[in-house]
């Protein structure tokens, strides 16, 4: 797709360590075209977080071994040199983080590490002028009172302001491409919703590109264009939003759906669950990593499904599961709900 | 912050009265030996040492005695049992001495410590890393006294490039002071580079996986930036802390073994003497000087601590 | 596939030629002090304490003397005299300096051991207490600790050492005589407690905070159970670790006492002691002060070197070592390099 704004290819990053080598991400394909919320689903370990630091070369280290295609705008951005990926970072692509209280410096005040980003990227800004836009950054955040709070240092800012700082902080160079990164599993209910509608706003007055990765479907329904779920190092599912909520293709998804709690539904006996754990990642089983915990898995599964669209109708909606879209229809539904029945054991 | 301060000082009186104490006891409750029996020598006559006990006041009851020293040590008026000088003025001749060594000493451990530590912590792994931590441990496991005698005999006798001993004081002769100094600054030294620069790394690798460094990375800056605004800023703070005592020791006389075989005649060098001659007053008078200045860099090194991290200076207001 | 920590230790540990060359020197050295008696009887044939002043000794066939008219010991003879004077004679008294060198570092090492032994246990037991019960009885002993801190160390070494040394120590029936070498391990022993005590405490306080305390009281578990079957495990990574530094600086302390004289008394010599006398000739036979430095020196140095390697091992955080295990390029078996 030519218009990509954003374009991953086949990638794969493995890390060597004592107990041997861990495959976080294993063939990742993604698109994200301009001005798209683009939102990344999974458990913890799935791989998400490093796939989204390996974008911009935070995952590059001895014992990394990185390998695909990662294209900004056509670029490649895999084979920049560091030099080269710190203009991208901050510039092009920005990176919000989890907990904002641990990503600030405390020793430094919030206006001072914003314009240190500012200045980085561009020496002839001089400090006045830095200083300026620092403030009016942390006014088109939300946050009241900029002129007087861009002295304050990070631990006086209560825990939504700072994550607000957060992304201001990372607005300063006019990225075209946000990477949020669970930015607002550190935060109460009541500011994630906050903290949502302010990613909202960015990305349509802006048209500022975003990719949200987070293991809550709750935010994802909120803000989400489009939905990549990930299991194990793949993506398992990639689809709009209501395909992914109201049509869902793989037992994965199912299972995580058919665990949220929702008002519109008469409430199940048990909440249900996936049974079983994620598998090591330094030894994933053969074939479709969800087979050991998939209810309907059957033979073809021990050969890993490719990630394709598989039907007429829905051609840009992609997963990897061998079932038919006639058996998947039939059995997502349990008791009356889109849902992942216990396997039979 | 002000009450803090005020804490700290009402502390610091506290300790000094129990260190006061301490060594009163030591050198009185401790050695089973009659104080004016060590005073009069081997010769005394029964009625020497009753004299003797009579005139210094040892027949008196402990709590007594202890009063009457720090009575003396107020007024300033303290004397020596052995040697009738006036303690204070022993304390002060050898001040500068003291000063000297522990001043130099510090700059050339700062600076190399923190050098050492910041290279081997980017190059951590590599040859550099290695090298350094080597010579960090071979540093921190010498005897002190037994490298100044290795000075002494290749540097000042077998090759006469140093002077063996002796202090020049600064006013009289710049060059000379240095020059006489030169040794005894490496030797103290030497010790504190090594744990510097390995407190720093240590510091610093823990740094570099912190959050605010990947958030700084991510912002695009460069890696010698990340590393010395982020990752050593962060830091120096514990390292300086840790200064401010090991100063603060070196200022009461830390070095003494040091002083001693150099023969620079500072605090550190009487103490010794009159602690091996079980010489009560001298050894109270330095202890509480060395003590003193301990305690007080203890205070000022919490009291900087509070500062520099702004999280203590302003309170936890916010939430 | 789960591992112990022990185990995960244990590996890292033989992974790293440098700690094992550094615990395969410290096993030699104790070899070496060991062997004392065996070189003493069978090949020096002389103790350590046996003077030679006037006597002569047979090299190459030619008859030399121990100790020249004006006072210069022999040098050493390496084999020369079928192993006596191995590194020559110790000065006036002409004693063998290979056979006092071998049994001066049996009370060096004996000392730093023990006083290790010493301060670590009663910092554990004090560090336990005080992270435990917290309140009052925390207060006390911190109070206790930084006043300790607060103490030049040597100085107080010293000053204890030179209090004890005149008349020995006698605390109630405990009588110790002057001369005995129980009085350095006290000595060093409690000098260092504090400061074992002082990060021991604090993770102690840390652990306490940890559920698996909760729920061991929530089951009915007393104090002193808790506090060996539940935060003891724990800390023993830690404890092991400060063991191995608190000996080598406990041996660093004994040669500074035994140096100015309040260490270890005669008959009794430790290399430190060996320095003192060395010293005196210093300008003449630099040899007598080199000598027991360099096994210090050795000593402690494979002391701090295997200590180190031992936190490193024990400790989960192992970003650093990955990357020189990046550099050099060794993985665990069945991985592949980056």
């Amino acid at each position: 797709m030519s218009e990509a704004l954003l374009s991953l290819r086949d990638l794969r990053v493995g890390f060597a360590g004592e107990d041997g080598r861990l495959q976080a991400v294993d063939g990742v394909s993604l698109d994200l075209a301009p001005g798209e919320v683009l939102a990344i689903v999974g458990e913890s370990g799935c791989g998400k977080s490093v796939t989204a630091q390996t974008i911009v070369g935070l995952t590059r280290s001895p014992n990394a071994r990185i390998e695909g295609s990662v294209k900004l705008r056509g670029e490649e951005l895999l084979s920049k040199s560091e030099a080269e990926l710190q203009k991208v970072r901050g510039g092009e692509i920005a990176m919000v983080f989890q907990d904002p209280m641990t990503s600030f410096n405390p020793v430094y005040r919030i206006g001072a590490q914003i314009i240190e980003a500012i200045r980085a990227h561009d020496g002839e800004v001089g400090k006045q002028e830095a200083r300026t836009r620092a403030v009016e950054l942390l006014a088109s955040v939300g946050i009241a009172d900029a002129e007087r709070r861009v002295d304050d240092y990070p631990h006086e800012f209560s825990g939504g302001m700072r994550q607000r700082a957060m992304i201001a902080m990372a607005l300063a160079l006019e990225p075209s491409v946000l990477i949020a990164d669970e930015p607002t599993t550190a935060l109460d209910v009541t500011i994630q919703a906050q903290i949502l509608r302010l990613l909202e706003d960015l990305n349509r007055e802006r048209g500022l590109a975003t990719i949200l990765i987070t293991h809550d479907l709750g935010v994802v329904a909120e803000v989400a264009d489009r939905v990549a779920v990930m299991y194990a190092g793949r993506v398992v599912e990639l689809g709009t939003l209501d395909e992914l909520f109201y049509d869902p293709q793989h037992p994965y998804t199912w299972g995580l759906l058919g665990s949220l709690s929702r008002i519109d539904q008469p409430r199940p006996r048990r909440l249900p669950q996936i049974s079983g754990v994620p598998p090591s990642l330094l030894a994933p089983p053969e074939g479709c990593a969800f087979r050991p915990r998939c209810p309907h898995a059957f033979g073809k599964c021990t050969e890993l499904p490719p990630l394709e669209g598989r039907r007429e109708e829905a051609p840009e909606h992609l997963d990897r599961c061998w079932l038919s879209p006639t058996e998947k229809a039939a059995k997502r539904e349990v008791e009356g709900r889109i849902g992942l029945e216990a396997p039979a054991r | 912050m002000a009450r803090f301060v005020l804490r700290r000082l009402a502390g610091m009186v506290l300790v000094l009265f129990a260190i006061s104490v301490i060594v009163f006891v030591i050198f009185n409750v401790i050695p089973n030996s009659d104080p004016a029996q060590r005073m009069a020598g081997k010769e005394a006559t029964p009625q020497l040492v009753a004299a003797i006990t009579e005139e210094w006041g040892f027949d008196e009851p402990l709590p007594v005695q202890y009063l009457k020293t720090m009575k003396l040590v107020f007024s300033g008026e303290l004397v020596s049992y052995s040697s009738g000088l006036d303690v204070d003025e022993q304390i002060l001749e050898g001040m500068p001495a003291t000063l000297s060594l522990a001043i130099g000493a510090a700059l050339i451990w700062m600076f190399f410590g923190i050098v050492f530590g910041y290279l081997s912590a980017v190059r951590a792994g590599g040859l550099t890393d290695r090298a350094l931590t080597i010579l960090a441990v071979i540093g921190i496991s010498m005897p002190v006294f037994w490298l100044a005698a290795i000075f002494l005999y290749y540097l000042t006798y077998k090759v006469e490039l140093f002077p063996a001993s002796g202090y020049v004081p600064l006013t009289e002769n710049p060059l000379d002071w240095a020059y006489h100094l030169v040794l005894p600054w490496v030797t103290v030294a030497i010790l504190y580079v090594g744990l510097y620069s390995r407190v720093l790394r240590s510091n610093m690798l823990d740094s570099m996986d912190a959050e605010h460094v990947r958030t700084a990375r991510a912002k695009g800056l460069g890696e010698r930036q990340v590393m010395r605004r982020h990752v050593l800023r962060n830091s120096l703070i514990p390292t300086v802390t840790l200064f401010g005592l090991d100063f603060g020791a070196a200022v009461g006389g830390s070095a003494l073994l040091t002083e001693t075989i150099f023969s620079l005649h500072g605090v550190g060098q009487y103490a010794i003497e009159s602690t091996l001659g079980l010489d009560l007053p001298p050894i109270m008078g330095v202890t509480l000087y060395a003590a003193f200045f301990i305690v007080f860099f203890n205070a000022l090194v919490d009291i900087a601590y509070a500062y520099l991290d702004p999280r203590i200076r302003l309170g936890s207001s916010a939430r | 596939m789960s591992r112990g920590p022990a185990s995960l230790a244990w590996r890292r540990l033989r992974g790293n030629h440098v700690a094992l060359a550094a615990a395969a020197v410290f096993i030699l050295i104790v070899a070496f002090v060991l062997a004392a008696p065996l070189w003493s009887s069978g090949v020096a044939d002389t103790g350590p304490n046996a003077t030679h002043t006037v006597e002569k000794v047979e090299v190459d066939g030619k008859q030399r003397e121990v100790v020249s008219p004006n006072g210069t010991p022999i040098g050493p003879l390496w084999f020369g005299a079928g192993g006596k004077f191995f590194l020559g004679a110790d000065g006036r008294l002409g004693r063998d300096e290979m056979v006092r060198l071998m049994y001066g570092g049996r009370t060096s090492l004996l000392i730093g051991i023990l006083a290790g032994l010493l301060a670590t246990v009663l910092a554990t037991v004090a560090a336990l207490l005080a992270g435990f019960y917290r309140g009052w009885v925390d207060a006390v002993i911190s109070r206790c600790l930084d006043l300790a801190w607060s103490f030049p160390v040597l100085l107080l070494g010293i000053a204890l050492g030179a209090a004890l040394a005149v008349g020995g120590l006698q605390v109630g029936p405990i009588e110790i005589s002057s001369g005995s070498i129980l009085l350095p391990i006290l000595i060093i022993g409690t000098v260092f407690t504090p400061y074992v005590a002082r990060p021991l405490r604090g993770e102690v306080l840390a652990l306490r905070e940890r559920e698996f305390v909760e729920a061991a009281t929530a089951q009915g578990a007393g104090p002193l159970r808790l506090m060996l079957s539940e935060l003891l495990p724990n800390l023993w990574s830690t404890i092991i670790v400060f063991f191995t530094l608190v000996v080598a600086n406990s041996m660093l302390l004994e040669a500074s006492l035994s140096f100015v004289g309040v260490g270890v008394q005669p008959p009794n010599s430790s290399w430190g002691a060996m320095i003192s006398s060395g010293f005196k000739l210093l300008y003449t036979t630099p040899l007598l002060t080199v000598l027991p430095g360099l096994m210090i020196l050795l000593t402690v140095l494979s002391l701090n070197i295997f200590g180190d390697a031992l936190r490193d091992a024990l400790d989960p955080r192992s970003r650093v070592r990955l990357e020189v295990e990046a550099h050099t390029g060794r993985y665990e078996p069945g991985s592949e390099v980056a």
